[in-house]
């Protein structure tokens, strides 16, 4: 298939669609509504289901009642909708269902703004809810990589059981690119009849399943939560991604970056080459799990004299980069929020005052 | 002879965790029955609530989803509406579904999701310990309303029947007890019609169950049945509120 | 090469879809594109602008501070976005709306009174493709029969629209030459 002009909104909703998710749940919110009044056209023509629920702690309740029998569904909001659904998450993570998040973050905190924003980096890689969870998060810098990364988002997510979100800032969201979709995801078994709660004669099985997250026993909890842990290893060895840049020059600085700020970055790094000056950038396209030890092996490239962290936030990213260097180089953070885009000439003037 | 008293195929054959004098085996008891004579416990999916009950899975043998507090109506929602062919109902106490679920299981309610809710309704809250509850009569003990429900500053109780069938959507809605043999029966007829109506994909059914809790009352069970009928029922009337006829 | 064109004007003015159709426009002709809009809580009557990135190469940054290019379809748009235009660059203006210049000496500045144009042929709202015809005619930074199957598209599924958006087109190029 050809490439469209779609704007991001619009173009993560079709790619649900064409990952065969015809189930969507959602409370309207600025930058993302499109998503839903996409969907609300596009959903019920293919058969699908779109409800609007009457609050974004309802919808992480309605993808949770969805995903616990096993069905395909997705939701999307951004960042103050995302709190509300933390509490959703935190079940859903606990209970290990398969689903899909969607963040089209803008400005905090509070109500904040509605312009582009990276500032849910914590609550998205450090919990959000309550409890000992991850949710495996994807982001992207381009309405291609959205769509391409929502569609993916589903098999990771069935791949291991947990919830994965997808954080795209509100500039993601509302610019139009040419993008190109795959014809359908290729899906792992997901083996609902194990676990999914959908009716014993879903199945043909005369046993019950359960879908829940309490353990009142201290062992079985510890034991669930041990379980829960080694998942989020195995998404470290196995589902990891970042994407390099002039990483093969001798370069003097490393920038780590990530979805729309890291095109800001890679416009810089292209000027600063031009005056010969080489600056190299590791773009993770997974922020949980962290590439942390390919961050660690970039930066302790010979010529490297310092990491920095570019971020439109106020340095969340970083604490994670200085993890990751373990103090064997300096580690900076650089960024603004309120929506307001740090510029490819910041970021030149950046490293230049740096080496 | 054979026997003339046995379980409900949809009920587990285990002790519950629940205090002596509790009516929640009651009503568990009353909806495993309609679940056995309607035929449909194999394609049926309960979801549990927050509260004494939040265990009720173990005490049933079909499919069941826990939520968090008060969600269960948004659960049952996402439930219903991916798989329209399941039976679905909620179970939740007066914290759960008249405090922080009341969003939920009003537009639940309004948007006339077709699932069942029951509604256990004593007044007051009980796996926490006796604290009060959104239905807590005016004047009535709670450990944290030592002094009795003041109502000028907390309010009067609220008649979830009532307040869900004042929505323009229909429903069936009734409040029934069980605290006599005379009010259960009824409340089983009720709860088997809310069943039925789900069954036709006719509309949203909530039975509210006025029921008791001898523990946190500090009575006995005797006793706490009589207060019950002699203050619950004054307040709490009983009856069908909304059929959608 | 990358060339970059901010739309600029009173939300109702179309200046989103006249960026869209640049960008669609530059699409088909196989560049990459990147089409920014603002956003804002203003539905209606508030100040909109776009702009419109246009590379043979992958694009980095889409946010652009200084355009190459800028069509000012307000009073307002032309002042607060003229001195970003970069050097050599088009300035175009809607001259029907807009009484003052760019104050620029080191950039084109095309005088299009696109609103009365739009008028004349039929429809005053048909302003935002005259300046985007007019531009484009200027600075060929797509082709002019690109952009004429581009409009034809774009408006395939409201027919009836096509002559009257066709005008624009020809009226813009006629104006800019």
């Amino acid at each position: 298939m050809g490439k469209v002009l779609m704007k991001g909104n619009e173009a993560i909703g079709e790619a649900a669609i064409r990952a065969g998710c015809l189930n969507y749940f959602a409370y309207p919110i600025t930058p993302q509504s499109e998503i839903a009044e996409y969907l609300s056209r596009r959903l019920p023509e293919s058969g699908g289901v779109y409800l609007q629920g009457e609050s974004e702690v309802a919808v992480s309740y309605m993808i949770f009642g969805a995903a616990g029998c096993g069905e395909r569904v997705f939701t999307s909001s951004s960042s103050p909708g995302i709190s509300l659904m933390s509490e959703g998450l935190s079940y859903i993570a606990g209970a290990e269902l398969p689903c899909v998040f969607v963040n089209i973050m803008r400005g905090g905190p509070g109500l904040g703004g509605i312009l582009p924003s990276q500032a849910d980096y914590f609550q998205a890689t450090k919990g959000g809810g309550h409890g000992d969870y991850h949710l495996m998060v994807l982001a992207p810098d381009s309405v291609q990589e959205a769509v391409d990364m929502v569609m993916e988002s589903f098999r990771l997510a069935e791949k291991y059981r947990n919830p994965v979100m997808i954080i795209g800032d509100g500039l993601i969201g509302q610019m139009m690119e040419p993008v190109a979709f795959r014809d359908e995801l290729k899906s792992e078994p997901l083996n609902k009849d194990v676990w999914a709660s959908n009716g014993m004669s879903t199945r043909n099985s005369k046993t019950p399943n359960l879908v829940k997250s309490l353990f009142l026993s201290p062992e079985q909890l510890n034991a669930h939560n041990l379980k829960l842990k080694a998942k989020y290893e195995q998404m470290a060895r196995e589902d990891l991604r970042f994407e390099t840049y002039n990483m093969d020059a001798d370069y003097k600085a490393l920038i780590v970056s990530f979805g729309t700020m890291s095109r800001v970055c890679r416009t810089a790094i292209d000027d600063l080459k031009e005056e010969g000056i080489d600056v190299a950038m590791l773009r993770p396209q997974t922020v949980f799990p962290f590439p942390e030890k390919a961050i660690y092996d970039a930066a302790l490239k010979k010529e490297c004299k310092i990491v920095l962290s570019i971020e439109m936030n106020m340095g969340q990213m970083v604490e994670d980069v200085e993890r990751s260097v373990k103090g064997q180089r300096p580690v900076e953070w650089y960024g603004k929020c309120g929506g307001e885009i740090p510029t490819p000439e910041e970021i030149q003037e950046l490293v230049k005052s740096r080496l | 002879m054979g026997k003339v008293f046995k379980k409900p195929e949809a009920l587990s054959d285990v002790h519950t965790h629940y205090c002596p004098g509790c009516t929640h085996g009651i009503i568990h008891r009353l909806i495993a029955e309609v679940i056995d004579e309607l035929g449909i416990r194999e394609n049926t999916v309960g979801v549990a609530p927050v509260g004494c009950a939040v265990l009720i899975y173990d005490y049933f043998t079909l499919d069941f989803q826990e939520s968090a507090h008060g969600r269960a109506p948004a659960m049952a929602t996402g439930i219903k509406r991916v798989r329209p062919d399941l039976m679905v109902f909620t179970y939740q106490g007066d914290g759960d579904m008249a405090s922080i679920g009341i969003s939920e299981i009003i537009h639940a309610a309004n948007r006339g999701e077709k699932f069942t809710s029951i509604f256990v309704n004593n007044a007051v809250y009980g796996m926490t310990g006796g604290q009060m509850a959104p239905t807590t009569l005016p004047g009535q003990r709670t450990t944290t309303s030592p002094e009795g429900r003041n109502v000028d500053e907390v309010g009067m109780p609220i008649r979830m029947a009532e307040l869900l069938s004042s929505l323009a959507t229909p429903g069936y809605i009734a409040r029934h007890s069980v605290t006599s043999p005379k009010y259960i029966n009824r409340t089983k007829k009720a709860i088997k019609k809310a069943f039925q109506y789900q069954m036709e994909n006719r509309c949203f059914s909530l039975i509210e169950v006025i029921s008791t809790c001898p523990t946190n009352w500090g009575m006995t069970p005797v006793e706490a049945l009589k207060w019950a009928e002699d203050e619950m029922l004054q307040f709490y009337q009983l009856g069908e509120y909304k059929t959608p006829e | 090469m990358q060339q970059e064109v901010m739309f600029a004007g009173f939300g109702g003015q179309g200046i989103l879809s006249a960026g869209k159709i640049l960008a669609q426009t530059a699409m088909n002709e196989g560049l990459e594109v990147a089409w920014v809009p603002s956003y804002g809580p203003e539905m209606r009557g508030g100040t909109a602008y776009c702009t419109v990135v246009i590379s043979d190469r992958a694009i980095g940054s889409p946010i652009i501070k200084n355009p190459l290019h800028l069509v000012a379809m307000n009073r307002p748009s032309l002042e607060k976005f003229a001195p970003d235009v970069k050097k050599n660059g088009i300035i175009l203006v809607n001259s029907s709306l807009v009484a003052i210049g760019s104050g620029r000496d080191d950039v084109d500045e095309v005088r299009i009174s696109a609103t009365d144009i739009a008028r004349d042929i039929g429809d005053a709202r048909v302003a935002n493709i005259v300046a985007l015809a007019a531009l484009v005619g200027r600075s060929r930074i797509v082709g002019t029969e690109d952009l004429i199957n581009t409009v034809k598209a774009e408006f395939a599924r409201k027919e009836k629209y096509i002559p009257l958006n066709l005008a624009a087109v020809d009226a813009g190029f006629a104006a800019a030459s």
